[in-house]
């Protein structure tokens, strides 16, 4: 018997934001824990995440935003994989996600607001994004489109 | 004497080439009309018998290799998933492996694709999408819908390894070649093992299917499509063999009636600090422009170059000019005769040289962060390549081969744009670069001295060309 795929999770950091040391710390755990990450790193358009995923069946895509335009370059993020057909796609975001004093209840409402189904307020461990995957997915073959809260 | 006979069966022409292998010259060339629609046999003999009239007897052949672009070319159709992914990487794929590229399609195949691929009439069909694991979904109902249609041509499977075996299943025999994904990885280009695959297919099944076979007796076997026969000559100058030094990176253009060729041996990757982004691009990469050539397709080639700046460039009169086009793209066999005529093919070979280039070649762009700004590249950097050659009839029959090849050279007009700086300018004056490429299958160093001691070098210009450059 084959061995169960293992989950593919596309990684990158988006916009015109070169901050590419936390995705690479993202990137090398998730990788340890034993999921497939397809990295692509710095610099990357919201469409070029959505291409990858739909070649790579990705079940997860983890956006990372430490320049303060991420709300700029993330809008109808959701919207792109639902146009390329995929709807149920795991989203998360993370980073220094706003510019400004805003509160981090606010921002999170903003990020969950736009189709994403978690956001990672700085200073947020890997072991709680890992923690996240592995509840999300779990309650996604539970019932399907369903982040765990 | 040890002599070799190279052939291309041209969709004009049956051209021939004789060398010694031991002196690495050449004997001498030959020419007959392409007959390949009636009896490709009445070319080759025509031709056979001009080689002996210009050098007074045959000798022996130890090899008789060809290549053909006859009957069409090898046409192709590339099928992938994702148009800048894996559709890219299996369009990269086919046009490496000398395909006459006559359709590329993404995503699932709708009844309309499936009606178009029938009237595009393949020769080989490559069928891609997914990295390995990936998405197999669509690959699989690309598979199914191609098993479904009455398409009938081979099918060469380049996608998702993980869908093969279903993939193998839906298309039975039509399925003539299972190889590795054009993109195993996310990113990842692997062009190699499906560029052999088709070459091999077109071996098999190509050269039968088109009747060049029938000339069997005369040569021993046609190894390639000529463009890749091209792109195999370019490659053996590059890296030259253990012993013998190559040219190093190159690029190799050859601007033609229907199409201008552009090849490039290079690995084209970032300079320090640079970003790049897009697919990674192929060391050996050939790109076809269907839009400029020098007389089925002038029309749009003078559109690419805008009328009034080739008409500049010509030094005609923008009426006359256009009625001369017209002239060209009617008359496909026309080689110019009159001063006008000539203006007007030279303006036309530097346009095509200059896009086709362009067009190849990658660029940058400076994108501005919060931390500065930064360099970013889409595409091959072939700046610092060693050598340009040029090759083809509008450039051999040219009375100012410098003036037009050397539009392949960076402009300072357009910075970002990353073509060639400070190469050698050379000419393939006895058109050897396809026989070369066939010839290194069978005798490398042979065929690698013979390419170098034939190539014209170009290196006195001008002095205003030398300001332009500058």
């Amino acid at each position: 018997m084959t061995p169960p795929r293992a989950r593919t999770i596309v990684t990158g950091v988006i916009g015109s934001d070169t901050h590419i040391v936390g995705n690479r710390i993202l990137t090398m755990a998730l990788e340890k824990a034993g999921y497939k990450v397809v990295s692509l790193g710095a610099l990357t358009p919201a469409a070029d995440f959505v291409r990858a995923a739909v070649e790579t069946r990705a079940d997860a895509i983890l956006v990372s935003s430490l320049y303060g335009q991420g709300e700029l370059d993330c809008r109808g993020f959701r919207d792109l994989c639902v146009e390329a057909g995929l709807e149920g796609i795991l989203l998360y975001v993370g980073g220094n996600l706003v510019v400004g004093k805003r509160s981090w209840e606010e921002t999170e409402r903003t990020y969950l607001g736009m189709g994403f189904d978690r956001a990672a307020a700085p200073g947020t461990r890997v072991e709680t994004v890992i923690e996240w995957l592995g509840r999300d997915f779990a309650a996604r073959e539970q019932g399907p489109r369903r982040a765990g809260t | 004497m040890s002599a070799a006979l190279l052939i291309d069966f041209g969709s004009t022409y049956t051209k021939l080439r004789a060398v010694d292998l031991g002196k690495r010259r050449i004997i001498g060339s030959g020419q007959g009309p392409s007959t390949v629609t009636t009896d490709i046999t009445i070319g080759m003999k025509l031709a056979l018998a001009d080689l002996e009239r210009h050098c007074g007897g045959l000798p022996r052949f130890q090899h008789r290799l060809a290549s053909s672009s006859a009957a069409g070319g090898l046409r192709m159709v590339t099928i992938g998933l994702v148009r800048e992914l894996t559709a890219e990487a299996a369009r990269q794929a086919a046009l490496g492996a000398g395909a006459k590229l006559v359709g590329t399609f993404a995503y699932r195949l709708n009844a309309a694709d499936l009606a178009r691929i029938l009237e595009l009439r393949p020769d080989i069909v490559l069928l891609a999408g997914g990295t390995d694991g990936g998405n197999a979904e669509v690959v699989l109902h690309n598979a199914a819908a191609l098993a479904a249609s009455a398409l009938e041509c081979p099918i060469v499977y380049a996608g998702n390894r993980d869908a093969a075996d279903q993939a193998r299943a839906r298309l039975g025999a039509r399925l003539v070649a299972c190889t590795g994904n054009v993109m195993p990885e996310f990113n990842v280009l692997d062009i190699e093992p499906a560029r052999s695959a088709i070459r091999q297919v077109f071996i098999d099944r190509i050269v039968h299917a088109k009747g060049i076979d029938r000339a069997a007796a005369e040569f021993d076997s046609v190894l390639m499509p000529t463009p890749a026969a091209v792109l195999e000559g370019a490659r053996l100058l590059a890296d030259g063999l253990p012993g013998t030094r190559g040219l190093g990176d190159l690029l190799v253009v050859d601007p033609g009636g229907a199409t201008t060729d552009v090849h490039s041996i290079a690995a084209g990757g970032p300079a320090p600090g640079v970003i790049p982004q897009g697919l990674p691009e192929p060391r050996v990469k050939r790109t076809v422009e269907g839009d400029l050539g020098m007389r089925h397709n002038a029309a749009t080639l003078a559109a690419a170059a805008g009328l009034e700046a080739l008409a500049r460039d010509a030094g005609l009169e923008p009426g006359r000019m256009s009625e001369l086009l017209l002239q060209f793209g009617t008359d496909v066999e026309r080689l110019p005769a009159s001063a006008e005529e000539v203006a007007l093919d030279r303006a036309l070979a530097r346009a095509a040289v200059r896009i086709a280039v362009r067009r190849h070649c990658g660029t940058t762009e400076t994108v501005y962060t919060t931390t500065g700004p930064v360099t970013v590249q889409h595409g091959k950097d072939l700046s610092r390549v060693e050598a340009v050659i040029g090759t083809g009839g509008a450039l051999v029959g040219s009375t100012e081969p410098r003036a037009v090849l050397g539009m392949a050279l960076f402009d300072p007009a357009e910075p970002l744009s990353l073509r060639p700086r400070a190469p050698r300018l050379l000419l393939d004056r006895e058109y050897l670069l396809y026989a070369c490429g066939l010839l290194q299958a069978a005798e490398p160093q042979a065929a690698l001295e013979l390419a170098l001691g034939h190539l014209a070098v170009l290196d006195q210009e001008t002095d205003h060309e030398r300001a332009r450059h500058a």
